[in-house]
């Protein structure tokens, strides 16, 4: 009998207790973390393979809808003023044209709600959508024409004729920073911390590093562009589209145009990569505004350029990071401040001190991140927003404090291994990164690594190892809800409002329902992205999996107990409360009398009853506030640099993580893996150009904006410690955000050792090493 | 009116050319056949999604305009198997987790199938150290290099390599 036979077999002999009312202090952790029924954890191939491979999953550009029509946008070539004339005629003329939407004729709309600002707010900015002649940044969209074809839009949008008065724009860091910075402010406090008195204790350090680490403007570019197809029944709102916060977005839809929310319906079943851009930008707004005064569906995809234009990517950072460390390598004192460019909501704070706050212990902090607004699209959240541009500027200074002190960075990185939390001193919830230090040197072969700079040389290439640590904070969203409805045959179907743009969350949740409910996975379909389900779930923070696991477990405590309700007084379940049973193989068991069993079917039909279905919130997530909770990585890299061209290749990559319990080994890898190759492209390719004159975006295409490539990619090893968080629903962990952390650091640290030159400033293209 | 010869076939069936030359052959594919497998990414060759076979040969089809395909054999995702059945390479990229949105793989796919032929051929790419022999072998680098004009943000290349990777190798048995 194989491994998974064996847990099969003994899961099948002791009932699986319910999950506990809340995660908070007492009430004992998930009873999923011990259990093994061989679903969680096994290494199931994605549920929507099969539509995928065969280019049979709609994608929101992709729902076809009768008489439908196609947008087309003009965008602002100013990056601030007034429309001084706006020549729509030809365009009207034009052949097919349906609409010619401008401020002039566009219907009366709210602002988007700025997210963050209410509980279903969605809105990336909160600025006037075509209300008026202003222009806000330069690409804003200041006409939508509609047309019967595609061609027909495009053709009649580039007649369309714009004159501009300009007046004078914020388009340059200097010039923003000189217009005075605000303190960013995020989960109600403002980003500045002070402990001791860092800059004295880093005067008067044995060793001190102090510089300063710049990222640039990067764009998600997930390669589905952003589309929505959206369609009006009389006063009801339909729109299939690429979101990644379908609820979120049918209240502010509903609030913009001033309807209800149930007249919103928001669907995104396929979502071609999201990354944190696909949120509720003006285009979605443009559309459903235009369908509405055309009286016709319609379809609005825009072109790569467009996504570029009205969705913001991640923003532009200087950091400095100052470390002082005694002569045993104890960290004195650390300082990581700086400006983030930012929007004027300043909705999605680069907060790149981030990882500093939780990662080292030290006698002192200083943390302060200043924001500077600039008038160009806002920006947002990019995955592991802050985490992975401070991760770059804190993980690199360590490693000159490791060169400082002539010691191995992975031995001063454990030497200041935090007890507590450092600046809230709450306890970690599990935290086993000195684990995943260990096991990740053993594997990569740490040891042979020669720590003296430039001196490792196999032909033209300079060969070099680098490690730095990845870390993301733990979230747990407050609106998870669920329905279960289980069927006399036995099968469960369960909604839940939640996404999946590749994550695999879809594939993870039947596993964990599955195991949860005790059924087989096939037995278990499980429904998403429609707003009309239950539950509030951005796909942001790397928080699904555990916001959807605790609202499946407070359902099923309500599907047991509405089970019980139904069951015979000759039934072996007669006369039980939900504590004293627990779930077992397609049915309910009494926890210490396991042969007192009945199958949901036989409990259903007993009942007379086609189906049983509930509805339950997931509890408030308190263990956030209890616990200091993170998942960590060991990431380690060994690059070649070619001494002549100053070429950067990365021919290995490990990331070692402790990241809870993983729930689907083959998804959680493409996680990870994914997360580094973005890092890659953070580190060596990737940048958004901004014409600081024009305040234009000047690479506005996959042509000149580099992602990394099938070649630039080598084969990335992934390990895990694989320990449950006793504190989480499920001993699970964010994993989607984590390993794009540190992964720039490791970079830049491998090329440090490779060539003997420190790059502080990102990308690390070829002119910085030669 | 539009005889015979001047249709395109797609899959097996044969199309009118648009009406509107300036119809890409990805969006006859996209808005007027419906057949949505074909991805565009960026409409301006830089991203793969779009990739087809025509006459077994990889195209990017938002660099194609529809009427010049008139006369030509165009295999698109939907036409790699039969109606049930997977390519051997679609098996793969579920075995192999080659994908996570699924927004690429269609253009994956076909790229790789016409990537192999033009291996088995010899068509030699930046990579092949001897471009001589007749049948390239496909290596990782080669394999590597040879779909770099298929890029995919979610990160799958690892998966995406070991899929092409072992089907190929399995044709060669
Ligand atoms: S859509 Fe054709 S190459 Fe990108
Ligand atoms: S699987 Fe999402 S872009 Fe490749």
């Amino acid at each position: 009998m194989s491994n998974v036979e064996d847990a099969k077999q003994s899961a099948m002999n002791s009932p699986l207790e319910l999950a506990p009312d809340s995660w908070a202090p007492g009430n004992g952790p998930d009873p999923l973390i011990q259990h093994n029924g061989g679903r969680i954890g096994a290494s199931v191939s994605r549920v929507d393979g099969g539509p995928k491979v065969r280019g049979a999953a709609p994608f929101a550009a992709e729902f076809a809808l009768d008489d439908m029509v196609y947008a087309a946008l003009v965008f602002s070539t100013i990056a601030k003023g007034r429309i001084a004339t706006l020549d729509t005629t030809v365009a009207e003329a034009a052949p097919g044209v349906v609409l010619v939407m401008t401020h002039r004729n566009a219907p009366r709309m709210r602002p988007m709600p700025l997210f963050g600002t209410s509980e279903k707010a969605a809105g990336a900015d909160s600025l006037p959508i075509m209300q008026d002649d202003r222009v806000r940044w330069n690409g804003q969209a200041v006409a939508v024409v509609l047309a019967e074809t595609r061609e027909q839009a495009d053709h009649a949008a580039s007649m369309i004729r714009v004159t501009y008065e300009t007046e004078p724009a914020t388009t340059s860091f200097e010039q923003a920073k000189a217009n005075g910075t605000e303190t960013a402010h995020l989960f109600g406090h403002d980003v500045h911390i002070e402990i001791g008195d860092a800059e004295a204790a880093l005067a008067a350090a044995h060793v001190s590093v102090d510089a300063t680490y710049r990222t640039p403007y990067q764009n998600h570019n997930a390669i589905e562009p952003h589309a929505t197809t959206v369609a009006w029944h009389s006063d009801e709102l339909v729109m299939h589209d690429a979101s990644q916060l379908v609820g979120h977005q049918a209240w502010s839809l509903a609030h913009i145009f001033g309807i209800e929310e149930e007249q919103v319906r928001v669907t995104a079943p396929y979502v071609g990569g999201a990354f944190g851009g696909k949120g509720l930008w003006s285009h979605q707004v443009l559309a459903a505004a235009a369908a509405k005064l055309a009286d016709r569906p319609v379809r609005l995809a825009l072109s790569r350029e467009g996504v570029y234009r009205l969705v913001g990517g991640r923003a532009r950072t200087e950091q400095r990071v100052a470390i002082g460390a005694g002569a045993d390598g104890r960290f004195d004192a650390i300082i990581h401040t700086g400006t983030a460019v930012s929007g004027r909501d300043k909705a999605a704070p680069e907060a790149f001190a981030f990882p500093t706050q939780s990662s080292y212990a030290a006698g002192s902090f200083q943390i302060d991140v200043q924001l500077a607004y600039q008038d160009m699209v806002t920006n947002t959240t990019m995955r592991a927003p802050g985490e992975a541009v401070g991760s770059f500027a804190i993980e690199s200074a360590v490693d000159e404090v490791a060169v400082a002190l002539g010691m191995d960075p992975i031995e001063l990185r454990i030497r200041n291994e935090p007890d507590n939390d450092p600046i809230t001193g709450r306890p970690f919830s599990s935290r086993h990164l000195v684990e995943a230090w260990r096991a990740g040197a053993e594997r990569f072969g740490w040891a042979k690594r020669n720590p003296t700079p430039g001196t490792v040389r196999d032909g033209e290439w300079l060969v070099g190892m680098g490690c730095a640590a990845a870390t993301h904070l733990y979230v747990r969203q407050p609106g998870g809800a669920a329905r279960i409805t289980l069927t006399s045959d036995g099968n469960v179907t369960v909604d839940v409002a939640a996404h999946d743009a590749g994550m695999g969350t879809a594939t993870a949740q039947g596993q964990v329902i599955a195991e949860r409910l005790g059924l087989e996975p096939e037995q278990v379909s499980f429904r998403f992205a429609d707003s009309r389900m239950p539950g509030l779930v951005a796909a942001l923070g790397s928080s699904q999996t555990v916001t959807v696991g605790a609202a499946v477990a407070a359902a099923q405590r309500v599907l047991v107990a509405e089970l019980l309700k139904l069951v015979g007084h000759d039934s072996p379940l007669a006369g039980l409360t939900t504590e004293q049973v627990g779930v077992l193989d397609g049915g309910l068991a009494k926890l210490d009398e396991p042969a007192r069993h009945e199958s949901y079917t036989s409990i259903l039909a007993g009942a007379g009853r086609d189906e049983i279905a509930v509805e339950a919130s997931a509890p408030p997530p308190v263990e956030m506030m209890n616990w200091s909770m993170h998942s960590y990585g060991a990431m380690f890299c060994e690059v070649r640099v070619n001494g002549v061209t100053g070429e950067t290749r990365v021919s290995r990559f490990l990331g070692s993580m402790d990241c809870g319990r993983v729930l689907n080994p083959k998804t959680a890898t493409s996680q990870f893996r994914g997360g580094i190759i973005m890092g890659l492209g953070l580190a060596l390719t990737e940048q958004t150009h901004f014409d600081e004159r024009k305040g234009r975006i000047m690479n506005p295409s996959l042509a000149e904006y580099h992602l990394p490539v099938h070649m630039d990619v080598p084969e990335i090893d992934v390990i895990w410690t694989g320990i449950p968080d006793p504190h989480t629903p499920m001993g699970a962990r964010g994993i989607g955000e984590l390993s794009i952390t540190g992964t720039g650091a490791a970079i830049a640290n491998a090329i440090f050792n490779a060539t003997g030159k420190r790059i502080r400033d990102l990308p690390i293209t070829p002119d910085k090493l030669m | 009116m539009v005889t015979k010869d001047f249709s395109i076939r797609i899959n097996g069936t044969a199309v009118g050319p648009p009406a509107d030359p300036r119809v890409s052959l990805l969006d006859l594919l996209r808005e007027t056949l419906q057949l949505h497998g074909t991805k565009k990414g960026c409409d301006q060759g830089a991203c793969g999604a779009c990739t087809v076979l025509a006459d077994g040969e990889r195209i990017v089809s938002c660099l194609a305009l529809a009427v010049q395909y008139v006369g030509r054999n165009v295999v698109t995702i939907e036409g790699l198997a039969g109606d049930d059945e997977l390519h051997p390479l679609q098996r793969a990229f579920i075995e192999h987790d080659g994908f996570q949105c699924g927004y690429c793989t269609p253009g994956q796919i076909c790229s790789a199938v016409g990537m192999a032929a033009e291996a088995r051929r010899g068509v030699p790419s930046h990579v092949t150290p001897d471009l001589t022999v007749g049948e390239v072998e496909l290596t990782h680098d080669e394999l590597r290099e040879r779909m770099s004009g298929n890029l995919c943000r979610c990160g799958a290349h690892n998966g995406i390599v070991a899929a092409i990777a072992e089907t190929c190798a399995g044709e060669r048995k």
